[in-house]
């Protein structure tokens, strides 16, 4: 009896911890999820609800909204254009930024910290700053307002996180794996596509869905490089003034839930990155 | 057949001498074990055979073959590492047949011989299961299968077993042995263990900043070590040392004690193993300070003129620290060493 007396303030201060603890986690979580979760309700629902107040909390399921957005002129194309800048993003970042984590995980060369900080650097330079110069530049070289020509910026911005990713992956897979398979006979090819590729596999896939979301969710260099071949995100900004309520919400969401889905997909791949245990 | 020649094989690391002229010839069928402490370079010499590092100079011949300009696979090696190197991705069985698939087996030739070598090293019911699900030393077993199953001319070892616990290691020393002469293969093992080495192998080449020290059968290692180097390393206790001054003709003076010797002018130090010593009338004298009870024997530590001085004795002694002993070297084990070259002198 007499301790549990003695523990009582102990306790208190448990319990108010624990209080605090959980409250932070409910702030934390509705900070996200609040909106996500408006942004569905009103995607779902008919133009007029989402025009009316106040709001319903359970969505009606009228797809209303989302063939508004698909009648909507050009937005169709510009989805369309969105996920090819995307791929192309991703399949460019992937064939540049694996080799080079490759590299920086099994060589020694000359620089090599140097280049692993410029690597980083790459994204030390505020776009708006280099949009201007690209813009001319494009035009100068016929790359202006093309999908290719958005995919090299993309890309730019992508590679950092490709690097990364694939050198903290690669670093993980023993040397001695690769050694083993050069002495059972491998080149130091085969030795790569039999051990070390399927090892990597999943890794590689979630740097590429990151190059993806990265393209995916880019808007500015969208909105500067492009004119009549609009990504969705330059689209919606561009006509953000004039469109309706609905057409707004049921963009946002279109936007949102690909890039969610891929980087809850891939998020013990970017926990990795940033040399976080991921067991 | 698969003699290894190693000649005036060099490495630098920048300004690093790793290795320093190594000469080295190993028979066919020969268990080579290449013994030193870590950053001797033993690791690679061994990694130098098998193609993972160049020599800065010098050649690498097998079987009358010269291979230092070849890659891994085609020096008929096959190498066990000390990580064991298990491809995680890949199930036990694939791991074992992964050079035999390599070198584009029928499937049937393949199965056999991946069955044969599982069954040899006691892994047979394994061969479903990943990495990931097997023991230490069930994935030791399974590296050991893969470079048996490609049968090689040789087969190199990186100090496969210093990841075993104590008994499994002692365990698997005898299983390897057997395996190994059994498969006729000649073999370059590297260990840090000495008596991991002494219970292996053929010859033991003793290694020491980069150099071969000596290179002989473990009992003349033991027995007659070419330098004070390898008489301080192998053994345990090593070997006692004590200065000696010249009375001419042969004669030396150890500790106050006449001792017949090489007749050489300079210094020369005097030497003998801890259990070559017994409690006589005449000898060194000797005053005990630790004694510890080992089962069989006693280990003593002792002062012998000012200097550290172990003997091995008989349990059945009752020694007590303090006590003053009078020890006589058994003549035929006395070895002399000059302590300039640090060299033995006959």
């Amino acid at each position: 009896m007499s301790t549990d007396v003695e523990n009582a303030p102990a306790n208190d201060v448990r319990k108010a911890g624990r209080w605090l603890y959980s409250s932070a986690v409910f702030l934390l979580c509705a900070w996200v999820i609040v909106p996500l979760y408006f942004l569905l309700i009103n995607t779902l629902s008919s133009p007029e609800a989402v025009n009316a107040f106040p709001k319903a909390f359970i969505p009606e399921f009228d797809t209303g909204s989302l063939q508004f957005f698909a009648s909507f002129a050009g937005m169709l194309d510009a989805l369309k254009n969105s996920i090819l800048v995307a791929v192309l993003t991703m399949v460019l970042s992937i064939v540049v930024g694996a080799p080079a984590g490759y590299a920086l995980s099994r060589f020694d060369f000359r620089g090599k910290e140097l280049f692993r900080m410029l690597i980083l650097l790459t994204r030390a330079f505020p776009l708006p700053l280099l949009a201007l110069p690209l813009a001319v530049m494009f035009i100068r070289t016929g790359l202006d307002d093309t999908i290719f020509g958005l995919a090299l910026v993309h890309t730019t911005l992508a590679i950092p996180f490709a690097v990364l990713i694939t050198f903290s992956l690669f670093s993980g897979i023993p040397l001695e794996l690769e050694e083993a398979a050069w002495t059972l006979g491998c080149t130091r090819l085969t030795a790569f596509t039999k051990v070390v590729f399927p090892l990597i596999l999943p890794g590689i896939t979630a740097s590429a869905i990151f190059a993806f979301v990265i393209s995916w969710n880019e808007v500015f260099a969208a909105a500067v490089l492009t004119i009549e071949n609009r990504t969705l995100t330059a689209f919606l900004l561009t006509n953000l003034e004039t469109s309706p309520l609905h057409l707004k919400f049921a963009g946002g969401f279109i936007l949102v839930v690909p890039a969610l889905i891929f980087i809850f997909a891939v998020r013990k791949y970017l926990f990795a990155m940033w040399g976080i245990a991921n067991r | 057949m698969a003699e290894i020649q190693i000649k005036n094989v060099a490495k630098r690391f920048g300004d690093y001498q790793a290795l320093q002229d190594i000469n080295l010839t190993i028979a066919d069928q020969e268990f080579m074990v290449l013994l030193g402490a870590s950053g001797c370079g033993k690791t690679t010499l061994l990694r130098i055979v098998a193609g993972l590092e160049t020599a800065t100079t010098g050649e690498v011949w097998i079987g009358g073959r010269r291979i230092d300009h070849l890659a891994p696979k085609d020096r008929g090696i096959a190498m066990v590492f000390q990580n064991y190197a298990v491809f995680p991705h890949l199930t036990v069985f694939e791991n074992i047949g992964f050079g035999l698939r390599m070198q584009k087996l029928p499937n049937d030739e393949v199965k056999r011989r991946v069955e044969r070598t599982a069954t040899l090293m006691h892994i047979e019911q394994l061969l479903k299961r990943y990495s990931g699900e097997l023991s230490g030393g069930q994935r030791q077993r399974v590296a050991v299968a893969r470079a048996l199953a490609m049968e090689p001319d040789v087969i190199l070892m990186d100090e496969p077993l210093s990841n075993l616990d104590a008994l499994l290691r002692m365990e698997m020393r005898a299983e390897l042995k057997g395996v190994l002469a059994e498969s006729k293969t000649t073999a370059i093992y590297v260990t840090h263990d000495q008596v991991e080495a002494m219970s292996m192998a053929d010859r033991i080449s003793v290694m020491h900043q980069g150099e071969i020290v000596q290179a002989a059968t473990p009992i003349e290692v033991y027995r007659n070590p070419a330098a004070e180097f390898v008489a301080g390393f192998i053994g345990n206790p090593p070997m006692n040392f004590l200065p000696a001054n010249s009375v001419g003709n042969g004669k030396w003076e150890v500790a106050g004690q006449k001792v017949d010797g090489p007749s050489s002018s300079g210094g020369l130090k005097f030497a003998i193993r801890p259990e070559d010593l017994r409690p006589a009338d005449r000898g060194l004298s000797a005053t005990a300070k630790v004694i510890e009870p080992l089962g069989a024997h006693l280990l003593v530590t002792c002062d012998v003129d000012g200097h550290l001085f172990r003997v091995v004795l008989d349990s059945d002694l009752s020694i007590k620290a303090g006590d003053t002993l009078t020890l006589a070297p058994q003549d035929d084990r006395i070895r002399w060493f000059d302590p300039e070259t640090t060299k033995s002198v006959a």
